[in-house]
This record gives C-alpha cells, sequence and structure tokens, in this order.
C-alpha cells in the first residue's frame, strides 16, 4: 500500500502556561498520530491537558517546543479544515439557529448563498433540529444546543473535527442519543474526530482507537483499540469488558502505589 | 381592550378632577391652567406653527447631535477596549467627563461657540459621546472569548470578528449605553435651550422660557406635556425594537 500522510501529526509537543503561582507543565513531549477517517479519543482525568492539546491542534495557541502537523503541513493558526466543538456551545445568542449554523458557511466565498442555505438545513435536519431552525439560542435545550453547535462544526465540511467533552453536561438519556447520532454522522460522512473525554466508557463507545492521559505534566501513557461493530450501544457487555480495561489502566497510571494493594 | 377602557377613566379622571378645582378655585388660575387652556394653547400653538417648527428645531439638534455622539462614540469605546494605550488615556478622560452631569457643558459650549447652532450641538453630542463610548468599551470587554476563539476556527479574522462577533455580542450593553446617552442628551438640550436664545431657532425649550416670562402657565404645561410625548416616542421609535431585539434574542427581560 502507497505511503499515507497521517491526517494529524502531533511531535513531542510540551505546552507550559506561566501563572501567578508559577509555571504549569500541561503537555510534556506528547506525541500521537491520526489516520484520515480515524475517530480517536484522547480520555484522562481533568487537569491532564486534553483541551490544552486540541487547542493547539486547532491553532488557538501555540506549542512551546515540538510541533503539529496537518496534511502534512505545520499548524500556525486556527483554519476551517479542523472545526472545534467546545466544551460549552460556544454558540452566538444574537443569532438564531439556523445563522449560527450559516456563521461558518458564510466565511467560505466559493458558495452561492442558495447553496449556503441548503447546506445549513441539511445539517440542521442531520442533528435532528428540523423544527427548531429560527430558535433563539436560549430557547433550546442544553442538548439541542448541542447539537446546534454539532451541526455549526459539521457545515463547513472540514475534514477534522475536535470535540472537547461536548457531552459533558448532558444528562444521561440525551447523551446516549448523542451518541447515536455522532456515530451515524460520522459513518455517513467519514470524517476524522479527536474526541475528549473523562469517561472511559464514553471513549470505548465512541472511539477506534483510545488513548490514555495522566496528569502532571500531561502525557500520553497507554493506547487501546477497540475493535467492536458499529453503531455501538454503550450499555452493550462486550463495550463495558473494554471500558473496565481502560479504566484499571487509567488507575495504574494515577496511582501506581495502590495497585499492589488493590488486586 | 378591557385594559385600555381602564386607562382611558382613568386619565378621563384625572383631568375632571383637575379641572374640577380649577373650577372650584382651590389655586390661583396663574398658578394651574385648566386643562381647556392647555390644549387651546397647544390647539394655537399648532395653527400658527409655532409649536410644529420648535418642535422640529428642538428634534433636529437633538438627532444630529445624538447621531455624532453615537458615530464618535462607538469607535472610541472598540478603541479604548482594544488598545491598552487607548484605555489609560482616552478611557479615564471618559470616565471623568460621563460623571460630569452634561448641563456642565453648557456654559463651555457658549464661551466656545457662542450663542450659535454648533453649541446647542456641541452641548448634545457630549451627554452622548461618554456614555456610548464607556458602555461600548464594557460591552466589548465581558464579551466571552469563547465567542472569539470560535469564530477563529470557523475562519472570521480581524475586522470580520469585530463586527461579526465582538459588536453584536456586546449589544445589550451598547444599546444601554446609547439608551443613557439619550436620557443625557435630551436634558441637557432642554437645559442648553431654556438657559439660552439662540437665534438660529427657537426650540421647544425656548417656549417653556418665554411661557415663564410671560406668566402664560398653560404654555407652559402645554410644552411640558409636549416635551413628555417627545420623550415617550422617542423610546418607543428608537429603543423599544431593539430591546424587543434583544430580549427575543438573549432572553433577558425587557429593562
Ligand atoms: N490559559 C491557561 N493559563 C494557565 N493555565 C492553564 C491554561 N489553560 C490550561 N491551564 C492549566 O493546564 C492544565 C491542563 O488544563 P486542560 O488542558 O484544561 O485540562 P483538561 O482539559 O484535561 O481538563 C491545568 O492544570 C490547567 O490549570
Ligand atoms: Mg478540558
Amino acid at each position: 500500500m502507497a505511503e499515507e500522510i497521517p491526517k494529524l501529526v502531533v511531535e513531542s509537543v510540551t505546552k507550559r502556561f506561566r501563572t501567578r503561582k508559577g509555571e504549569i507543565h500541561a503537555l510534556d513531549s506528547v506525541s500521537l498520530t491520526v489516520r484520515e477517517g480515524e475517530f480517536i479519543c484522547l480520555v484522562g482525568p481533568s487537569g491532564c491537558g486534553k483541551t490544552t492539546l486540541l487547542n493547539l491542534i486547532a491553532g488557538l495557541d501555540l506549542p512551546d517546543g515540538g510541533q503539529i502537523l496537518a496534511n502534512g503541513k505545520s499548524v500556525t493558526g486556527p483554519g476551517s479544515d479542523r472545526m472545534v466543538m467546545f466544551q460549552e456551545p460556544a454558540l452566538f445568542p444574537w443569532l438564531d439557529a439556523f445563522d449560527n449554523v450559516m456563521f461558518g458557511l458564510k466565511l467560505k466565498p466559493h458558495l452561492s448563498n442558495k447553496e449556503r442555505r441548503e447546506v445549513a438545513t441539511y445539517y440542521l435536519e442531520l442533528v435532528g433540529l428540523d423544527r427548531f431552525m429560527y430558535a433563539s439560542i436560549h430557547e433550546l435545550s442544553g442538548g439541542m444546543k448541542q447539537r446546534v453547535a454539532l451541526a455549526r462544526c459539521l457545515a463547513p465540511n472540514p475534514r477534522v473535527l475536535l470535540m472537547d467533552e461536548p457531552f459533558a453536561a448532558l444528562d444521561a438519556l440525551t447523551r446516549e442519543q448523542l451518541y447515536g447520532d455522532l456515530q451515524r454522522i460520522w459513518q455517513q460522512r467519514k470524517r476524522t474526530i479527536v474526541f475528549v473525554t473523562h469517561n472511559v466508557r464514553e471513549a470505548a463507545c465512541l472511539g477506534d482507537r483510545v488513548v490514555l492521559f495522566s496528569p502532571n505534566p500531561g502525557r500520553v501513557q497507554e493506547q487501546f483499540t477497540v475493535e467492536l461493530p458499529r453503531p455501538r450501544d454503550i450499555n452493550s457487555v462486550d463495550l463495558a469488558q473494554h471500558a473496565t480495561k481502560i479504566t484499571r489502566a487509567l488507575k495504574r497510571h494515577l496511582h501506581p502505589d495502590l495497585e499492589e494493594v488493590a488486586e | 381592550m378591557k385594559r385600555l377602557l381602564g386607562v382611558v377613566i382613568f386619565f378621563a379622571c384625572m383631568i375632571a378632577i383637575w379641572e374640577a378645582l380649577v373650577r372650584a378655585g382651590v389655586w390661583s388660575p396663574v398658578l394651574v391652567p385648566s386643562p381647556f387652556s392647555v390644549v387651546r394653547y397647544i390647539g394655537q400653538a399648532l395653527a400658527d406653527g409655532t409649536l410644529e417648527r420648535a418642535t422640529l428645531v428642538t428634534i433636529r439638534r437633538l438627532l444630529i447631535g445624538y447621531g455624532l455622539g453615537l458615530l464618535v462614540g462607538l469607535p472610541l469605546g472598540l478603541l479604548t477596549a482594544r488598545f491598552k494605550v487607548m484605555s489609560d488615556t482616552l478611557g479615564v478622560i471618559a470616565l471623568g467627563f460621563q460623571t460630569l452631569p452634561s448641563v456642565c457643558w453648557v456654559p463651555l459650549a457658549l464661551l466656545w461657540f457662542g450663542q450659535t447652532e454648533s453649541a446647542m450641538l456641541f452641548v448634545v453630542t457630549m451627554g452622548t459621546l461618554w456614555s456610548v463610548l464607556i458602555a461600548t468599551d464594557n460591552g466589548v470587554r465581558t464579551v466571552p472569548p469563547i465567542y472569539v476563539r470560535a469564530a477563529h476556527t470557523m475562519g472570521s479574522r480581524g475586522l470580520h470578528t469585530w463586527c461579526r462577533v465582538i459588536v453584536p455580542a456586546s449589544l445589550p450593553f451598547i444599546i444601554s449605553g446609547m439608551k443613557q446617552g439619550w436620557a443625557f442628551a435630551w436634558r441637557s438640550l432642554m437645559a442648553a435651550e431654556i438657559y439660552v436664545t439662540i437665534l438660529t431657532g427657537f426650540g421647544l425649550g425656548h417656549l417653556l422660557h418665554y411661557g415663564r416670562e410671560l406668566q402664560a402657565m398653560d404654555q407652559v404645561a402645554g410644552i411640558m406635556l409636549v416635551i413628555i410625548v417627545i420623550g415617550l416616542l422617542a423610546d418607543k421609535i428608537l429603543f423599544s425594537p431593539w430591546e424587543r431585539f434583544l430580549h427575543r434574542r438573549w432572553g433577558t427581560e425587557k429593562a
């Protein structure tokens, strides 16, 4: 097979934040490769630098050491080939749901206005919001807001989707529904997805590959491949087995001294 | 319909009581005019054109001065929010001037511009400018950074980010600043018109002033009524649409 350029390459990336209390070593020589069309989940306790890494890949921040390549090119700033879905919905309250989705589309000069409207409508229908296209953001529930945010990310047709704990604030039922939706959308329109979460089950449910992070400083500890048929049900037994394996590894890395006591 | 009826009855009763008290001779007719004489004055002033002319003069001053205030205040507010140097210099000046009651600009305006139209416009502009500047500056500073980051990832940059994200996100602040600026401008213009006679045009303030000089209480009360009505209309026409928009979009209670 011909040599394929990986979609994303993170090469020994280091990031430090200078704060009043001193320096925080957020990422320490993190390396990661993501193939085209892969769904990869980054898991780790909060504070281990997941958001920081995602921001670096998005180009919203620059690394102190190492480099990040997207499509073989060094990332120097944000670009609409890599769309971000933030931890909070980050929707614009002065626009309705439809215009929020249109925002990114209007920045694509090669589309006609008619095409833009069609694309926006298509994605809002895809996330199941056809009845709320012209609703104000404050009228939407938390789950509906995240759906709009998802449509807004998908609409400009980015090759890479960076999602930062997008479903963390939702209730379990809505979340399960969105797991299904996200897998369906990902299968329909092959995208590369980097999905950040602190929920191991969620990671096992969504990811082809699960990358385990540990904090202080943020490092990649271990990677797991999840080979289960899709769409996956978060409550299935097979999935639970994977999740248990990953959780064990997570605990081992967090409290290496406790392990002998527990097992 | 029932609500409207209630309102009509309330005001009819008020006017009836007012008329009854005047007829009973509780106060001297010089101090309290009867509602009919007030209406008669307004009718006369409308018929001979003085009221229309004065209203036009006043509204023209207000709109031009206010427009200038917005035109200068908005961009300056964006600048003070964007550049540290600007906020350390202009921002401090703005804070100082905003605490200054805008009537205090009247003497200065007269010294600088004499008894001219420019003096009037200057007073109105100064009343508007600082409130709008400070509100815009505040609004921009409180825009959640996440909006800007989200816009950047979607390919928005520079001026586009300012016009399409930062300014709209600050709208609730900007509108309330515009409203405050309007109130300041309106009050200071009335004060200026009452204190100063300007030959280029007699506004409502002048009519009020002459009403007092002539001891024509019906004129004073009539003009006050017109001023109140203009204030209410301005609120309805200039700000209500914006407030409805804010209410609909942000889901905030209408202030
Ligand atoms: N802008 C920042 N300034 C200072 N410290 C930061 C900043 N962003 C993140 N950090 C710190 O870096 C570490 C990693 O944060 P983050 O990437 O948000 O973790 P996670 O998303 O995994 O919870 C934390 O200790 C956090 O306090
Ligand atoms: Mg985070």
